[in-house]
């Protein structure tokens, strides 16, 4: 094969991977309808979230009329106890989940993937003592953990996303550590090693690109995850706050009006269910693209 | 065995004190008090009250001291004073965690029961409708917040069927029926997510098993498909479903904190959450290292199961 061009390099972004394997991985994915499935729905999430101010009819929380009145054609799914639209507050919200998805992974993954990058590639006790630390919070019930942290820090968006980004780091450090060790000492790290690669341009040269793909396909799952968790904090009352249009907020605050207007309750749920099936279904194609052992036994 | 069981229950000890440490800090790293919550806004109570009141609750005392305690404490079954009610914490537990109990292991029991043979059918029929249906209801379950479900339920039984469910709790030892009919709803909703986690499971390590050399010898040698797929497949494919079931008992205590403020029960949830907005020290740091402890004991259980499960393990 030849060479591949410095532009498809640049194509490829982080996953730095050759372009031979890359081709299997877009055939892999063409195969999976799922997977594909799960891109759509979650270009859809996104493409709302990015023009909700252009799509939806009304504010996120402008009180437009009367409370709690019937599906309409002014109000396509009604409005709420506090007569604001709730089709446009379904639409706004999608900026919210995206958000904390992002942020509470990206958390996650800075804190807990530098844990397991440290532990596996340095070993020995600086291993033994982070990973006991680990093991203990695996210990606690990580959405007790979250409920009491963002309880605690108190109940804001902000520091929900640092409660589900503290109680998922632990995943991540034991899924880098595991990779790290896997890979460390294969031939190429030790060839590195020989012609004088620092432990910096090791980690980020070699070993990262090495095992981006388990940590492609759990980021995706992740951010299902953290979006579910947003949902649950906040309807407890522990997550964003009203009037703000979070899923989790408007489900929690809209369930006592329910049985006037049923779809303060219904929609923020679908929307909730929507999101989560595409990161799930994307997921799940990632993991089947890129794992080579399940893609042997196709 | 019994050395491997050893070496697993020497292992709860160190994690229930680390545990304990993280906890304990972690509520006391984090901005106010109880003090700070009760009186904050209070222009009648100034700083000097407000130090007697930390001092006459002990919060003043060094950390490490505060600390000492509270464990020495839990070493004679002894959990503390609520700093807002008064009454021992440890009565309370042991009034609410029953509930939270049963929810939990009923969830996981009905989870399991339509997981793994669900799972292992997937596998078998690999491609085939009921893989394809089963795929589905995982994904479903998957991305179906329990909340939401819950709230859906009452929103349905409510108005289309003029029904709420009963408000006053009644243990099972008192009246199971009754008892039933109040717990068979929120277990169920509780169960779906975990019950789609297992069945996943269950079905990706079948397939690894099923792919063996040693499954086809078991075949070509004639042995019935029951029979390999039960001895030979599903031993060799459990363990890892094994660890996800353990750790799917945590994440359903998480989910029932949830499930009990939407049911009214009154499990721990109430109390919990009352605990954290109070900033009442001695009720979350018991709550959250008692639903740890359930934890480590379910993980526990594990192991102990995957010495029976794999010889390999148990003689290792």
């Amino acid at each position: 094969m030849l060479s591949p061009s410095a532009a498809s390099d640049a194509a490829a972004g982080t996953l730095n991977i050759p372009r031979r394997r890359r081709s299997a991985f877009l055939a892999s994915m063409r195969r999976n309808p799922l997977g594909i499935a799960g891109l759509v729905i979650i270009a859809f999430v996104a493409l709302v979230a990015l023009f909700a101010p252009i799509i939806s009819p009304y504010g996120p929380t402008e009180q437009v009329t009367s409370r709690l009145l019937e599906p309409s054609s002014d109000h396509l799914l009604g409005t709420d106890e506090f007569g604001r639209d709730i089709f446009s507050r379904v639409l706004y919200g999608s900026r919210i989940s995206l958000y904390v998805g992002l942020v509470s992974v990206s958390l996650a993954l800075a804190v807990g993937g530098s844990v397991g990058m440290i532990a596996g590639y340095f070993g020995g006790r600086v291993d033994n003592l982070l990973m006991r630390f680990v093991d203990i919070l695996f210990a606690i019930p990580s959405l007790v953990l979250a409920i009491v942290i963002a309880g605690l820090l108190g109940p804001n968006l902000t520091n929900a996303m640092i409660a589900i980004g503290i109680v998922y780091a632990p995943i991540y450090a034991r899924l880098v550590r595991g990779e790290v060790l896997a890979v460390r000492n294969h031939q190429y790290i030790e060839s590195a090693r020989a012609t004088g690669v620092g432990d910096l341009g090791m980690i980020t040269r070699h070993i990262l690109p090495n095992i981006m793909a388990p940590l492609i396909v759990q980021t995706t799952l992740l951010l299902s995850t953290a979006i579910l968790a947003e949902a649950a904090l906040s309807f407890l009352g522990l997550g964003t706050q009203p009037p703000e249009p979070s899923w989790g907020t408007m489900l929690g605050s809209g369930r006592r009006y329910m049985e006037l207007t049923p779809w303060v309750a219904i929609a923020p749920g679908i929307a909730i269910v929507i999101t989560v099936l595409g990161f799930n279904l994307l997921g799940d194609g990632l993991r089947d693209a890129l794992d080579p052992r399940l893609r042997g036994s196709e | 065995m019994s050395q491997y069981l050893l070496k697993r229950l020497a292992l709860v000890i160190p994690t229930l004190i680390g545990t304990s440490l993280i906890v304990f800090f972690l509520l006391r790293l984090l901005p106010g008090d109880i003090v700070d919550i009760l009186f904050g806004g209070d222009p009648q109570v100034n700083v000097q009250t407000m130090e007697k009141i930390r001092e006459s609750m002990g919060l003043n005392k060094p950390i490490v001291v505060q600390y000492a305690e509270w464990a020495g404490g839990l070493l004679r079954g002894d959990a503390g004073l609520s700093m807002r009610t008064g009454i021992p914490v440890s009565e309370s537990i042991a009034r609410s965690m029953p509930v939270t109990l049963q929810l939990g292991i009923m969830a996981i029991f009905l989870a399991c029961i339509f997981a793994i043979p669900l799972g292992v059918l997937s596998a078998v029929r690999r491609n085939g409708m009921s893989d394809l249906i089963t795929r589905l209801i995982g994904l479903v379950g998957l991305s179906f917040p329990a909340f939401w479900l819950a709230t859906m339920f009452l929103l349905i039984s409510s108005t289309v069927f003029r029904w709420v469910p009963p408000l006053r709790w009644v243990s099972p030892f008192e009246d199971f029926g009754q008892n039933m009919q109040i717990m068979i709803v929120p277990s169920i909703l509780l169960a779906l997510q975990p019950m789609a986690i297992i069945m996943r499971m269950t079905r990706a390590s079948m397939l690894e098993v099923l792919g063996q050399d040693y499954i086809r010898t078991a075949y070509a040698k004639g042995l019935r498909e029951r029979f390999v797929l039960s001895r030979h497949a599903l031993q060799n494919a459990f363990i890892p479903v094994l660890t996800v079931i353990g750790v799917q008992f945590g994440v359903l205590l998480g989910g029932s904190v949830i499930i009990e403020q939407i049911f009214s029960l009154p499990g721990v949830a109430f109390f919990l959450l009352s605990g954290i907005y109070n900033r009442d020290y001695p009720v979350v740091q018991s709550t959250v290292l008692f639903l740890s402890f359930l934890f480590i004991l379910v993980n526990l259980a594990v192991d102990v199961l995957y010495g029976y499960v794999d010889p390999r393990i148990r003689h290792a």
